[in-house]
């Protein structure tokens, strides 16, 4: 049943990263405020960048052969 | 500012060690122990896509455009979603098909056809010509910044001979030859090339992480600092924000995810190291997350390093893109410098060198070789080895040239960046063709060249032409004003397309067009044979499998003609091994008995197409044997009688599975039967013997008696006695017979009520006290205060008590036999043990005694009794789900348990207490 769901579970993910990093999502970030002294909106993007990575690696790890 | 010699020197140095990586790369693959197998050199052999773009442009970009640089990493991220989906497809049919680059791919697919893999040659070439000048410079000016005072003009050049980065080039091409064409076959993995490559996105990475570093926390005491500073310049924090002020140009942005999404697979480099090189498709798993791993990791610092620059040098007029040279240099690390120069310089050597391996293929087998071929001279020409690797070093050295020619005419106008752009919408162009090709069988030959051409040629009208005239070299009236001033074909507005930046502007036509023709054209008739048989070998590729695969071929074909073809391109020996391990695959004894059928016409054509490309294996493998064209029909007719043949095979291997299973099934069951035989005569054996015991001492006592009729009474007396005993032994044995014989069949009968142990074993106790006490023997009781009941049959556990403990009396010492009778309870159930200070059980016979008619002690000293009573205790206590055993650690004696649980079996349960 895993396997079957894998591919379906990919372009869910290729879906979501591209809502996250296009309009209108991406212009939700872009206001003048700082976490841990960063600014948000670039360390916004590279937190959903990572955030997308961890998904992707747990998918792809879990997919057995 | 650093020597020149040094510089040099360094440099030298580490492409000397490169080197070295590479040859132990392909040093191990030749011992069997290749590098290459393993999924983490190939996630970062895919880090090639980090050129001295990435290295130096980047930062740049950055510098002048905030997150614009983020874009060209992010698509790679979106496609590696789908890596696994697509990729794999495409390593798949790359493997299966002997194909060794884009066009090859290409032209495979639209039936094999030599025109489109040329088209797509030219495509690359061209395109990818500014990317590798792109490399060039990086490299020169980076040297430059390396030896030249801060601030000062870099010298003017000298002439070319003179030039340094005329001899970077060759020494990249020189190094690019050794690397990548030792083998004759471009398929033929280059394990050495990989393990190199993948050596060098470790370096540049390292670079880079470490001038980011010392940036951020060296020169400004950490982020957070840095970020404040920059924030407080307000040109600055506008870097940091979306739009910078303006609206947000959103179809750019999606315009440069897209782009990149399409580069990373299709970059000739890219296709090299992640298809062709591939040597496990399940790397892909691995790969799909630690690829974009690498591009976070790479992407972290450079916002930290372009605005620590435009902070450090202020107004100063410094070269953004230098910033990774220019700030340690400036802040006194010239060793940092020194080391962040290799990290590009690796950057860039990467680049090249896969690139010129992956175009110099192309242009042999795609280009070159089918015009060769059809030259008389050429097809008549014995073995072509040592041509094909001529023409492969003479296409790197040119295509380091052309980088160098446009590097030296056109390289100077622009930003590194810009540069590469170019490139990426060049490739993209294959996009529709190649995608299309693996998912839709109606694209045809037709659809795939006009969507090509149209698509590069928009290309060049919209970006190449323009990025021309911006270098100066052209007047820039056509891209002001138009062509012969016609307002509407202006090359960055066309058709009055504004909005756009020329980027997206030039995309959208291109690939417009391109899609659009491709389909348009693909529509306009039907596939021909062999465009469908190669859709067909495409699209599914994952449904065939190598027993029921089809093959599109009819004709007449001789061995040695196919021999001899395939010692031209390969080398006779090489050839001759070929031939002899399909033979051998086949079943045959040696290659002369191969049949030259269908099957191995295209195996040999398979062989050529890694050596010399698809398209000129058909033409080649076509002149070589005598066959018939196919129509559209044949080709369906093949595809059924293959699908026929596998739906068979499959219910073929379904059937002959469940044989093997029934088989093994029937094997158990005769096992199971003979085993019982085996026992039942085992048991009718001792039946009869224990039988024959007792009666042959009552006819013998009876013959005597008969015999002799003067008898004294006393005698009489006695032997009437004997005759007595042995009778009720007899009647006993049969009993207990019958009695095993029920309970085994599952026919006894089981009265069971609420039975209280405790009570049940007191009174097995005081019934076996009389003889116990006659014997000598002492008896002692260990009972707790209260049992709760359980449900089972009184009298068999009763039968169970007097057993062991009958048991136990005939083996203790007469007298001083000692007995102890135990009763435990616990959550599980209820114990009871009988120890005896006898001679206990030995080992070997602990796992007899509850067998029938085994009895303990040895053979001369047989005690009374039957040998049934404990294989009747075992099934009693077993059918209430109990477990009866010999406690192994004991010292002296035997020690005897049982256990009964509280909630006996669901059969055992379900016996009533009345009898039936």
């Amino acid at each position: 049943m895993r396997r079957t769901l894998l591919p379906q579970r990919l372009t869910g993910l290729f879906g979501l990263a591209l809502l996250l990093f296009n309009f209108p999502l991406i212009a939700l970030w872009d206001r003048p405020a700082t976490v841990w002294g960063l600014p948000l909106f670039p360390a916004a993007l590279f937190a959903l960048w990572a955030l997308l990575i961890v998904l992707l690696a747990v998918l792809m790890e879990d997919a057995g052969d | 500012m650093l020597a020149a010699p040094l510089v040099l020197g360094t440099a030298a140095a580490y492409l000397l060690l490169l080197f070295a990586v590479a040859a132990w790369g392909d040093r191990r693959a030749r011992q069997g122990r290749s590098v290459v197998g393993n999924a983490w050199v190939y996630a970062l052999s895919m880090a090639v896509y980090c050129t001295a773009w990435t290295y130096f442009g980047s930062v740049g970009r950055a510098a002048s455009g905030g997150i614009w640089f983020l874009p060209i990493y992010l698509g790679p991220m979106l496609a590696m979603t789908l890596a696994w989906l697509v990729l794999r497809k495409m390593i798949r049919i790359a493997n299966h098909y002997r194909i060794t680059s884009i066009a090859d791919f290409v032209a495979s697919r639209y039936g094999q056809s030599p025109l489109l893999a040329g088209l797509v040659t030219l495509i690359t070439v061209v395109g990818i010509v500014p990317y590798i000048a792109l490399q060039l410079k990086a490299i020169a000016s980076g040297y430059a910044v390396l030896t030249t005072p801060l601030g000062a003009e870099p010298a003017a050049r000298g002439p070319w001979w003179q030039d340094g980065t005329l001899a970077v080039a060759l020494a990249l091409a020189g190094f690019t030859m050794v690397f990548g064409t030792r083998h004759r076959d471009a398929s033929e993995r280059h394990e050495g090339m990989v393990t190199a490559i993948a050596f060098e996105s470790v370096v540049k990475l390292l670079a880079f992480l470490a001038v980011g570093a010392f940036i951020t926390w060296g020169l400004f005491a950490g982020p957070g600092d840095l970020f404040a500073r920059a924030q407080a310049v307000p040109e600055l924090a506008t870097l940091l924000t979306l739009g910078q002020g303006q609206p947000f140009p959103y179809a750019q942005w999606l315009a440069l995810t897209l782009l990149s999404m399409l580069s990373v697979v299709f970059l000739p480099r890219q296709f090299q190291v992640m298809v062709v090189e591939n040597v496990d498709e399940r790397h892909l798993k691995r790969a799909a997350w630690v690829f974009p791993a690498y591009l976070l990791a790479i992407n972290v610092f450079v916002l930290p390093i372009a605005l620590g620059g435009l902070l450090y040098f202020g107004g100063r007029s410094v070269n953004p893109d230098t910033f990774v040279l220019s700030l340690p240099l400036a802040a006194g690390q010239p060793t940092l410098a020194l080391a962040a120069f290799i990290g590009g310089l690796s950057a860039a050597t990467g680049m090249v060198i896969v690139e010129a391996i992956a175009v110099s293929t192309m242009v042999c087998n795609d280009l070159v070789m089918p015009l060769l071929l059809r030259l008389r001279r050429f097809a008549r020409h014995g073995d072509l080895t040592g041509l094909l690797l001529g023409i492969r070093r003479a296409a790197i050295v040119v295509i380091l040239l052309l980088g160098y020619l446009y590097f030296h005419f056109a390289g100077e106008a622009y930003a590194l960046v810009s540069i590469g752009l170019i490139s990426f919408a060049a490739v993209a162009q294959f996009a529709p063709a190649l995608l299309g090709g693996m998912y839709w069988k109606g694209g045809t030959r037709g659809g795939a060249l006009a969507g090509l051409l149209a698509g590069f040629g928009l290309w060049v009208y919209t970006l190449m032409l323009p990025s021309i005239a911006k270098s100066g070299w052209w007047h820039t009236d056509f891209v002001d004003a138009g062509p012969w001033g016609i307002v509407l074909l202006r090359p960055e507005q066309l058709f009055g397309l504004a909005g756009l930046d020329y980027l997206t502007h030039s995309l959208f036509w291109s690939l417009l067009a391109n899609v659009g023709l491709y389909v348009a054209v693909s529509l306009a008739r039907l596939p021909s044979a062999r465009e469908a048989s190669q859709a067909l070998l495409f699209v599914d590729v994952f449904e065939r499998t190598q027993s029921a695969h089809p093959v599109f071929w009819r004709g007449r074909a001789e061995l040695t003609d196919l021999l001899a073809l395939a010692g031209r391109f390969l080398g006779a020996a090489r050839a001759r091994t070929l031939f002899e391990d399909y033979a051998r695959r086949a079943g045959l004894g040696g290659f002369e008995q191969i049949e030259p059928d269908a099957q191995l016409v295209q195996f040999v054509e398979t062989q050529l197409a890694g050596v010399i490309g698809s398209a000129s294996a058909r033409v080649m493998v076509a002149s070589a044997v005598q066959e018939e064209a196919l129509a559209l029909d044949d080709v369906m007719r093949i595809l059924d009688e293959a699908t026929q043949l596998r739906a068979y095979s499959r219910a073929l291997e379904e059937q002959s599975a469940s044989l093997r299973r029934a088989t093994e099934e029937l094997r158990a069951a005769n096992e199971q039967l003979k085993s019982l035989d085996r026992l039942k005569d085992d048991f009718m054996s001792s039946v009869t013997h224990e039988l024959r015991t007792p009666l042959t001492s009552i006819r013998a006592l009876a013959e005597m008696m008969a015999d002799d009729p003067q008898m004294d009474v006393a005698q009489r007396q006695q032997f009437l006695g004997i005759v007595v005993a042995e009778t009720q032994r007899l009647s006993r044995l049969v009993n207990q017979v019958l009695d095993l014989a029920k309970i085994e069949s599952g026919h006894a009968e089981w009265r069971n009520s609420d039975v209280d142990m405790r009570a049940l074993v007191q009174q097995a106790a005081q019934a076996m006290a009389e003889p116990l006490r006659e014997q000598g023997t002492q008896l002692t009781l260990e009972l707790p205060e209260r049992v709760p009941t359980l449900r089972a049959d009184a009298d068999r556990l009763t039968q169970v008590l007097l057993n062991l403990l009958g048991n136990a009396a005939k083996f203790v010492p007469k007298p001083g036999g000692r007995i102890g009778l135990r009763l435990t309870t616990d959550a599980a159930g209820v114990t009871v043990q009988v120890r005896d200070n006898g001679p206990g059980v030995p080992e070997e016979q602990r796992s007899l005694i509850f067998e029938r008619f085994h009895q303990g002690g040895d053979i001369n000293h047989r005690p009374t009794g039957t040998g049934l009573g404990l294989p009747i205790s075992r099934q009693i206590v077993e059918h209430f789900g109990g477990r009866i055993g010999l406690r192994a650690d004991i010292d002296q004696g035997a020690c005897f348990e049982f256990t009964l649980p509280w909630e006996a079996p669901e059969q055992a349960a379900r016996d009533t207490g009345d009898p039936p």
